[in-house]
């Protein structure tokens, strides 16, 4: 146990669904790095490139007429915030993999704008990660990462790249945009992996 | 990675915020612009966990955080009226390595505040006054009344006296006594025209509310600054994730 500070009652949450040190929000924050890119629809797309070098895309069109999911996911930012029962709509990371032969063990998503987080693969597929265009029913929102974000609730919510552009196979965990900076490789909210 | 930091000290710099001075053993100062986690633990072991910007931070020891109460917040609360000289808590950090100011760089540098967005900025502030970086900084400081203003005395002694600081003011609810213009909502044509021109090739840094990050992020890009010249943080010095 820590520094008791007398006098400080905080508000306990009924809620085991919190990971260590995070607490429930009932808002959406905004925690972007840089301005929100315009993503012209018309050039859209998401792609694959594997360590071989082959190359696999899809346009928007492609990506709608793939079999939607509901998710209901309650996902955590590593600034302390939760948000519990989340609810998106979108595509498996399984599903974009059906055709993709790959031998590596590691990705780099690539986000319009420039932004790139690196994640392994066992954590994007196996029905543990998603590329979602809907949040509540809506539209996402380009403030929240639209038109599209991948969505990967079981890590700390910087992994869940906004405006994704595509994700590219490496075969080395090769440190993103916020690993750079001092947060952790892995973000796993459950064992606190905050900050590198 | 938890540290123990002793109050040693505070300011009242609104009805709502103060500042906070702490000690750290072996803190060696940090990069103006990051952020502190804070622990407090209650008596039963439950613990709360909150991020703050830096406000200041010296070579020994000592760094300050500036609190705004947030009405119905659990830990901001206790930090402005309870915590007094002498007590302990937790704090991880100083962290960040994005939304920070070099005294390396070289281009001119605008500071774009939405109410207590101004913290993180005025570390960068202090830190630029304190090297030898003579590069131009401009800070844009939007607040809603005179009373919410934070570092009065500072900022108006550093607009007196340092040649390489400008500060303006826009004022969203009430002005002070006298003021030029009445209160309005920031605009885009209010913000491009007391910001340096996109041809200077600023470093523009912008703390606020999301919704008032987002609007400024904008206009930004949209009037020519390049996305890549443009570092923001949501309000509260949250580590600006995601």
């Amino acid at each position: 146990m820590g520094i008791i500070s007398s006098g400080f009652r905080g508000r306990r949450s009924e809620n085991t669904a919190l990971p260590p040190g995070q607490h429930e929000t009932h808002d959406f924050p905004v925690l972007t790095a840089g301005p929100a890119p315009l993503i012209p629809m018309d050039t859209w797309e998401f792609f694959i490139t594997t360590e071989e070098g082959q190359r696999y895309s899809w346009s928007w069109d492609d990506f709608m007429a793939l079999p939607q999911e509901e998710i209901s996911q309650d996902i955590h930012c590593v600034t302390s915030w939760s948000k519990l029962g989340t609810s998106w709509r979108g595509v498996p990371v399984d599903t974009f993999f059906e055709s993709v032969e790959t031998t590596s063990d590691f990705a780099t998503a690539h986000s319009f704008g420039g932004y790139t987080t690196n994640i392994p693969l066992w954590d994007l597929l196996g029905g543990k990660a998603w590329v979602v265009s809907e949040f509540d029913g809506e539209p996402l929102a380009r403030a929240h990462g639209g038109p599209a974000r991948l969505l990967v609730p079981h890590l700390y919510f910087w992994k869940s790249a906004k405006w994704i552009h595509g994700l590219e196979l490496t075969g080395e965990d090769v440190p993103g945009f916020w690993e750079s900076n001092g947060y952790h490789l892995h973000g796993n909210p459950w064992r606190e992996e905050r900050y590198s | 990675m938890w540290q123990v930091a002793e109050v040693v000290g505070g300011t009242d710099e609104t009805d709502t915020a103060r500042t906070i001075r702490l000690r750290v053993e072996g803190l060696m100062g940090h990069l103006a612009g990051q952020h502190i986690d804070i622990r407090l633990t209650a008596d039963d072991g439950y613990t709360a966990i909150r991020s703050y910007s830096v406000a200041s931070a010296d070579m020994d020891g000592h760094l300050e955080i500036t609190v705004d109460e947030l009405p119905d917040g659990e830990v901001s609360p206790y930090l402005v009226r309870n915590l007094a000289v002498g007590d302990q808590l937790e704090i991880r950090g100083p962290v960040g390595g994005w939304f920070v100011w070099r005294p390396s760089r070289e281009n001119p540098v605008q500071l774009i505040g939405g109410g207590s967005g101004v913290v993180p900025l005025m570390s960068m502030i202090r830190a630029h006054q304190a090297s030898g970086n003579a590069s131009p900084f401009r800070l844009l400081y939007s607040l809603k009344s005179p009373h919410t203003l934070l570092y009065r005395e500072e900022l108006r002694r550093l607009e007196r006296e340092s040649a390489k600081l400008t500060v303006d003011y826009v004022y969203t609810r009430s002005t002070p006594e006298g003021w030029p213009v009445m209160p309005a909502r920031l605009t885009a044509d209010t913000l491009l025209a007391r910001i340096f021109p996109a041809e200077e090739n600023p470093d523009v840094f912008v703390c606020g509310q999301t919704v008032f990050v987002e609007a400024v992020a904008d206009w930004l890009v949209m009037a020519g600054y390049s996305a890549e010249s443009i570092r923001t943080e949501r309000f509260g010095g949250t580590g600006g994730i995601q």
